[in-house]
């Protein structure tokens, strides 16, 4: 499992994502501007540094109900990156779990949850998505859940094949040799050599996740108003794309910059695992059809 | 035998699949918080009037009554009718299916040629800055959310220049945003697979062979390379093309047109049961009809695959 290490251009992708994490989480302490706080004076005020001879109160400039626009920026910066991560997290941990499960058992057992895998997989992702956050109260759990509901199936998939590849070597073997019990095999032998596996899917995953977060939000089926998310922000601007675009450019520029981030990033973790294992960024296309 | 058993095969696995994923809609649509006969008459409507509309859509009987007498409209080739709109279901589908068509075949023929001719030339250029900036493009093309180029394209091009309008369903006019809004992000996916493929099938010994035996340079590459990096390069349009056909929702939404997404999220969003499951099952079916054209374009390509064989 020789890594090769990471290149540069990922690590610049970690090192944006770590700042925007960072610059969120500290704006009360960095950029204390409340961003509900409606202000009636300074309606759709263009971006700017300088307003006339005073330093700008608004850097970003504000939107249609006067609400500064960098605050805004941040709070659905938080939104936008730990939502994705979660959901990213939640699809990984249940479909590394039934990956294993699927794998190591074989049988029926795997043919059903292959099948179940394939249905997740047939179903158009984005409308499965918006009939779960529909059911669900709207919010940042239901996307969360939305997301995670139609996500596992990739890695379930990806974890299986792996499973299916590593179960007949010959550690395996010892450990059974030596009375392991299949939970003890899967859980100390076999599980640990798909972490990597999973975390790369994952990372490769996750700016896909984030446009699928800003998605649903933007449809107003995400975080509900006051609360300032990314594609909410887009969305309550189309209305004022002529006369103030910036109300909606600016949020569309964050979410493709976050993403662009995490797919570069995504990119370099796979480049440096090729040599180990091409799956990962296969995965994507895989399982749709093939069965 | 071959092809006969495979297509059996694959219409049994078909009929199932869009059994199952019924059966998940139609949970999904049961689940729904909101009661789709309040939805229609409003809250303040008599209980009476509630009651009456609840026996009419068939809200009152059992889970299991609802989902068989839907899968039985099915079999006689119906959908039932819209709870808002009272039109048939399925002759919307009918009505609305060719947009939606149209926008994705647009959107194809955009995205096709261009993602491969890009793909080709960063793995070519493998290693240079120009793979690295072709590279970078089609990562950025598959970062920019649909909702927003298409926003970008809408402000630009129309109500800038006013060379198209913004927004509505017709001719070429007005298919060129949308089309061009849903062609970015899977032309940047083709052009990433396509170079993968492409570096991964230049390294192969019959290439060396090949350019050993003194064939000409672009023919190597375009009848020793291309067909070889094709097959996996045509699931991916498959599949891309299947994702237009069931959910360019997004960008329909954004440009007015007037296809099955928009209608299924309308749908979804007036708990119109009988339009989400319609449009769901039809996306599926396309999605999973494409699947197949896909498998059988891979024996054409490819006749080492053998799909119908191996079945």
């Amino acid at each position: 499992m020789a890594n090769r290490p990471m290149p540069l251009k990922g690590k610049l992708s970690a090192l944006v994502i770590v700042l925007i994490l960072a610059f969120s989480v500290m704006a009360p302490l960095v950029y204390p501007v409340n961003p509900h706080e409606i202000n009636l004076d300074c309606l759709r005020q263009p971006p700017g540094i300088f307003t006339g001879h005073f330093f700008s109160a608004h850097p970003l400039g504000t939107d249609e109900e006067g609400r500064d626009i960098l605050a805004r920026l941040l709070e659905g910066a938080k939104i936008s990156i730990s939502v994705s991560f979660l959901a990213a997290l939640f699809a990984m941990t249940v479909g590394v779990a039934v990956g294993l499960v699927a794998g190591y058992s074989g049988g029926k057992t795997d043919t059903a949850l292959m099948a179940l895998c394939d249905l997740i997989l047939a179903f158009p992702s984005l409308l499965l998505a918006i009939g779960v956050s529909v059911v669900l109260p709207p919010g940042t759990l239901t996307v969360m859940l939305a997301m995670a509901s139609v996500g596992w199936a990739s890695f379930a998939r990806l974890i299986r094949g792996h499973v299916l590849a590593i179960k007949g070597s010959q550690y395996v073997d010892a450990a059974r040799a030596v009375g392991a019990s299949g939970p003890r095999i899967l859980w100390a032998h076999i599980l640990p050599q798909c972490m990597p596996l999973a975390f790369t899917l994952m990372a490769v995953k996750l700016g896909g996740y984030i446009i699928t977060e800003a998605s649903l939000s933007f449809l107003g089926l995400g975080a509900q108003p006051p609360v300032a998310t990314w594609g909410s922000m887009i969305s309550q601007g189309m209305a004022y794309i002529y006369s103030a675009p910036w109300i909606a450019v600016l949020p569309g520029l964050a979410i493709a910059v976050a993403a662009f981030c995490f797919n570069m990033l995504g990119e370099a973790l796979g480049d440096s695992r090729t040599a180990t294992n091409s799956g990962a960024q296969a995965a994507p296309q895989s399982g749709s059809g093939k069965n | 035998m071959g092809f006969a058993v495979y297509l059996i095969k694959k219409t049994a696995i078909t009929v199932l699949l869009l059994l199952g994923i019924l059966f998940i809609t139609f949970c999904l649509t049961r689940a729904l918080p909101g009661d789709p006969a309040l939805a229609l008459v409003g809250q303040r409507a008599s209980p009476r009037v509630i009651a009456a509309i609840r026996r009419q859509i068939g809200a009152d009987k059992p889970f299991l009554v609802q989902y068989l007498s839907y899968v039985k409209l099915l079999s006689r080739g119906e959908m039932g009718r819209s709870y808002s709109t009272k039109k048939e279901v399925l002759g919307e589908i009918e009505q609305k299916f060719p947009n939606t068509m149209k926008l994705a075949l647009a959107a194809m023929l955009l995205a096709a040629p261009f993602g491969v001719v890009l793909g080709f030339w960063a793995a070519l250029r493998r290693g240079t800055p120009t793979d690295t900036l072709l590279s970078s493009i089609s990562i950025i093309g598959i970062s920019v959310p649909v909702f927003f180029s298409g926003l970008l394209l809408m402000l630009l091009v129309s109500l800038r220049l006013k060379l198209v309008p913004p927004s509505g369903t017709g001719g070429i006019r007005f298919l060129l945003l949308p089309a061009l809004t849903l062609a970015l992000p899977s032309a940047a996916t083709f052009a990433r697979v396509t170079r993968t493929m492409v570096i991964e099938t230049m390294d192969m010994p019959f290439i060396r062979t090949a350019r050993a035996k003194g064939i000409a340079g672009w023919r190597v590459g375009a009848v020793h390379i291309l067909r070889n990096a094709l097959i996996p390069i045509v699931t991916v349009m498959g599949l891309d093309f299947g994702s237009y056909l069931n959910g360019a929702v997004l960008t329909e939404t954004i440009f007015g047109w007037d296809g099955i997404g928009r209608y299924a999220v309308d749908g979804i969003i007036r708990r119109d049961y009988p339009v989400v499951l319609g449009s769901i099952l039809v996306g599926t079916f396309v999605f999973i009809i494409v699947n197949m054209l896909v498998d059988i374009i891979y024996h054409v390509l490819d006749p080492r695959v053998r799909v119908f064989l191996r079945r």
